[in-house]
């Protein structure tokens, strides 16, 4: 690398190589290469398989140990470069998923909700599937049966869900939880770049002088991210986390900026308010590199920190200080997560990042530059394959003539019989309430717990005439479904996924599922065939995806073209694009300044500022705001069922600032326009006196998903998690986290559920600790 | 301290317990942890602070030198064994001997429990469970040398005062650059034994 310049100063400068090791465990060795036989207490005759974890964005490597009978029973860490042998709790837990007493092995099956699920045998219920799937197209048309798709999926069965919805249902109603999660990105960065990916590599938080975090509770969403921020700070560089509460990585930043929930596009305007007043803008970056910005300037006059501190309920000073720190580092990268992107304004909030590190031309350089945090393990390579309701495969437009032409070329399709664009997933849930939409199928998601207002996705669930789902434990969603398909968990087959960094990475199967399960592959190859379309998907499995995924990809922007399995497990990951197999990838976007737009600027936006969509008044004076918890994943499917995730985390809470005189564990009634429901108190100074927290990973009647609104962004269609107006009272007793759903017959594995009825909230938000268990 | 060892920084500490969830994967004792992992600042902050064994070397193991059955036993590298199973009578006199509140008593099997420093892995070149895994570096496995090229102007101590007595540890611990005690005080004064008021 090139020399400090804080070398100068005296300060001592830490000769690194970033692109390749994150401080900390350097000088050990992995377990990789030594026989297991050699150092195992469990001399066992066992394996190692090197794969990824399935949860969050960062997609840490990790290897699964497996004993003599093929079967996973284990982790180990794996030096992969991306996380240098961490891992999270989560990670650590995972593989006890695998052959977990909870999962399905046989389809469940029922012709109607009165009725209980049995298990039935795979014809039977791919008969039944098939036979709904013809009556209600016939009936109401091809678009009145729906496909909702997940990001947690592989990229080629992200890939396959498209497809199948397209040409085998040929239905335009598909769309993925995604829709859930950085879609407000996606767009954003559309907008500015016309790309859909984070600028910059993980190593790049290394070289950077300011990190500015933005509603990313790194600490516990993305742990093992946090030793890129403290190999930042380790090199000098300043620290700004803006978040309403004090997060784990809040704590101990240079200035933590606790804004109140859905004001930050008028802070991050106030933020270049204050950039252009002190001259401190890149004049010559902007003249070169942007277009809009003479808009935007004259737009974020309109915010100076006297304003925008009674929008944001901070001191103006933080707002001048986060301009000060930002703009005058000689490199700065922004972050931000869902703490910005869950608002009606989702989009807008992400934009006026945008504008902020183009302002100061923070933007495509080592150390400088601009991301979102994803929050599903395949967040980003579930996005770019065509399960969006608008996109096809490589990001395609499916409002595009000639992107349309080009799919149906390599789908051997008429362009007549490729459907129009979708609406989003809730949107698909109202076109449910109205009978618009008759049949789902939805693999990879717990909308149950995962949608915004619960009893209005409740109503839609059960106006359906036919539901299908796909899963290998009983998620609240799958429990009300007609029919269940048991498919194969991540270390039952193999695939690919872009992590936060847009780096594709290969998961490799550890095991032989169970018997009775198949692969999501295998299940939609299969309807379709039995729908008439069996020449389109006559697929052995992920490799012959994939295969089909890269040449469709070919000549996109996400060109995946040059990435194979064998380069993947080669090097460890390569970002797209990567058009030839000799091409090295493209770990870092915008390096000359150029983007993905026709005239290769970055287009800057104008954001104004507006209030969150449900009013404050009286009888809901105060801000109710969602998120993770470190010990669970997203709907809790998965980590509900992990003994070690319940007993650190065995339930919801209300986090209050002591100032609303609750106690501690006291039961706090929540009460929104949507419902009201009655948490265990977690009374803490770690988060604004206006503003209220519970974690939603739970089901009703625990599920902050029952309290919030199903308000959407305009432009993505994200709900509104993060802001809703609420009260809170006192109540007599909390309501009960019930256990997560099983097959008929059983129970939930009950080792692992032994803390889930504890009344207490949890010590501290990351968890119990291990001096509060029993 | 050790030469390659544990350094602890509470400052990075996120409380994610990953150490926590590592430590019940070892072969040695599966599904047990031997972490303590405390939220030290409840109600205020989310702080918490990760406690392995210190591996105290003088006055050399307390946790040894109260065991009835001479079960603890200290290797040449300094590492405080866990309690050897042939020999602990799971009387906890260790329990009460720690000044850090570290063995536990698995009451089930009778026995003592308390981290070894994964000695089954460290004798392999591989790092401790724990801070291999730890996301944020709060538990550090190497010498102090490396410690300090990767975080310039670290401090560590490794002598803790307990009232009147004064334990230097194996293990170190990060303390802050700018307001150094030392020693560090390792916790309360005793204030009464058996019901008679010791304090002077």
């Amino acid at each position: 690398m090139t020399a400090d310049p804080r070398a100068a100063d005296g300060r001592t400068v830490v000769p690194l190589d970033p692109s390749l090791a994150p401080p900390g465990t350097r000088g050990f060795r992995d377990a990789g290469g030594i026989p297991a036989d050699r150092w195992h207490a469990d001399q066992n005759g066992e394996t190692l398989v090197p794969t990824h974890c399935c949860f969050c964005g960062v997609q840490c490597g990790m290897y699964l140990r497996v004993d003599h009978g093929g079967k996973v029973f284990g982790v180990e860490p794996r030096n992969h470069d991306i996380n240098r042998m961490r891992l999270c709790p989560k990670g650590i837990n995972a593989y006890q998923q695998v052959n977990h007493p909870d999962r399905l092995t046989a389809p469940l099956m029922r012709r109607s909700r009165d009725e209980e699920l049995r298990e039935v045998s795979w014809d039977e219920a791919l008969d039944f599937t098939v036979s709904e799937i013809e009556r209600i197209q016939q009936a109401h048309g091809r678009d009145a049966f729906g496909v909702l798709g997940g990001a947690s999926l592989f990229s080629e069965k992200t890939y396959l869900v498209g497809k199948f919805a397209r040409v085998a249902l040929k239905t335009r109603h598909v769309d993925y939880n995604g829709r859930l999660c950085m879609v407000s990105a996606a767009g954003a960065n559309k907008l500015a770049f016309n790309i859909d990916r984070a600028g910059n590599p993980f190593s790049d938080i290394l070289l950077t002088d300011c990190l500015l975090l933005a509603g990313a509770n790194v600490g516990e969403c993305f742990p093992v991210l946090t030793q890129y921020v403290w190999g930042a700070r380790d090199r000098g560089a300043t620290l700004i986390v803006i978040d309403p509460r004090e997060t784990a990585v809040a704590r101990t930043a240079d200035i933590h900026v606790a804004l109140k929930s859905g004001t930050d596009s008028a802070f991050f305007n106030s933020v270049l308010n204050v950039v252009v007043e002190e001259g401190l803008t890149d004049e010559a970056y902007l003249a070169a590199h942007a277009t809009g910005w003479e808009e935007v300037k004259a737009n974020v006059a309109q915010y100076p920190p006297s304003r925008a501190a009674g929008i944001c309920g901070v001191p103006a000073e933080q707002i001048v200080q986060v301009a000060r720190a930002f703009a005058r580092a000689p490199k700065a990268m922004a972050f931000h997560a869902r703490g910005i992107e869950h608002h009606t304004q989702g989009v807008e909030n992400c934009l006026s990042v945008i504008n902020l590190c183009t302002a100061t031309g923070h933007i495509g350089k080592p150390g400088a530059g601009y991301g979102t945090l994803t929050g599903q393990g395949n967040g980003q390579g579930g996005r770019e394959h065509g399960q969006k309701a608008d996109l096809l495969p490589g990001g395609r437009s499916i409002l595009n003539e000639e992107h349309r032409r080009q799919i149906c070329e390599v789908w051997g399709i008429e362009e007549s019989e490729l459907p129009a664009a979708g609406t989003s997933m809730m949107e698909m849930v109202w076109q449910m309430q109205r009978r618009e939409i008759r049949g789902l199928i939805g693999i990879c998601n717990n909308p149950f717990v995962s949608l915004p207002n619960y009893a209005v996705v409740k109503e839609g669930y059960d106006t359906t005439e036919f539901h299908a789902q796909f899963d290998f434990f009983l998620s609240e969603t799958a429990a009300n479904a007609h029919v269940v398909f048991p498919v194969t968990i991540w270390a039952e087959d193999e695939g690919v996924m872009a992590n936060a960094e847009a780096r594709v990475v290969k998961h490799n199967k550890a095991q032989e599922p169970p018997a009775g399960v198949r692969t999501d592959t295998w299940v939609m190859c299969e309807i379709a065939r039995r729908l008439g379309a069996g020449d389109k998907f006559a697929f052995g499995g992920s490799r012959d995806v994939f295969d089909e995924l890269r040449r469709a990809s070919a000549g996109t922007v996400i060109d995946y073209s040059g990435i194979t399995y064998e380069r993947l497990e080669e090097t460890g990951g390569i970002s797209w694009p990567c058009p030839s197999t000799d091409h090295p990838g493209t770990p870092r976007l915008f390096e000359d300044g150029t983007t993905y737009h026709a005239d290769g600027r970055i287009h800057m936006q104008v954001v104004e500022w507006h209030p969150p969509a449900d009013p404050y008044d009286d009888e809901h004076p105060m801000t109710l705001t969602t998120g993770r918890t470190v010990a669970h994943f997203l709907s809790g499917n998965q980590t509900r069922r992990l003994g070690a995730l319940v007993e650190q985390t065995p339930r919801p809470w209300a986090e209050v600032h002591p100032s609303h005189g609750f106690r501690n564990g006291e039961p706090v009634r929540v009460v929104t326009r949507r419902g009201s429901e009655v948490f265990p108190a977690l009374v803490t100074e770690a988060i604004r006196p206006d503003t209220v927290f519970i974690p939603y990973h739970w089901p009703v009647p625990t599920a902050a998903n029952a309290l919030t609104i199903d308000a959407l962004d305009p432009r993505s269609k994200i709900p509104e998690y993060k802001v809703c107006a609420c009260r809170i009272e006192h109540a007599a007793a909390i309501d009960e986290v019930p256990a997560p759903p099983v097959a008929p017959g059983h129970v939930a594995y009950p080792e692992t559920q032994v803390s889930r009825t504890d009344p207490l909230p949890p010590t501290a938000p990351q968890g119990r600790g291990t001096s509060e268990r029993s | 301290m050790m030469g390659r060892t544990i350094f602890i920084d509470p400052g990075r500490c996120i409380g994610c317990q990953a150490c926590v969830s590592a430590c019940r994967e070892c072969d040695s004792h599966r599904g047990k942890s031997m972490i303590h992992l405390d939220y030290t600042d409840e109600g205020s902050s989310v702080a918490s602070l990760p406690t392995v064994c210190m591996h105290c070397e003088d006055p050399v193991a307390p946790c040894a030198e109260v065991c009835p059955a001479d079960a603890i036993l200290v290797t040449a590298d300094g590492v405080v064994q866990q309690a050897d199973t042939t020999r602990c009578i799971g009387c906890a006199n260790c329990v009460n001997a720690c000044p850090f509140g570290v063995p536990k008593i698995d009451l089930q099997a009778k026995l003592q429990m308390k981290c070894n420093l994964c000695y089954d892995r460290t004798a392999y070149g591989l790092a401790p469970m724990c801070a291999t895994v730890c996301p944020t570096g709060a538990l550090y496995y190497g010498t102090l040398e490396e410690l300090q090229a990767e975080r310039p102007g670290v401090q560590v101590a490794d002598t803790f005062v307990f009232g009147e007595s004064e334990v230097r540890t194996g293990v170190a611990m990060v303390v802050p650059a700018e307001r150094v005690q030392w020693p560090v005080p390792g916790g309360l004064p005793v204030v009464e034994i058996n019901g008679k008021d010791v304090r002077r």
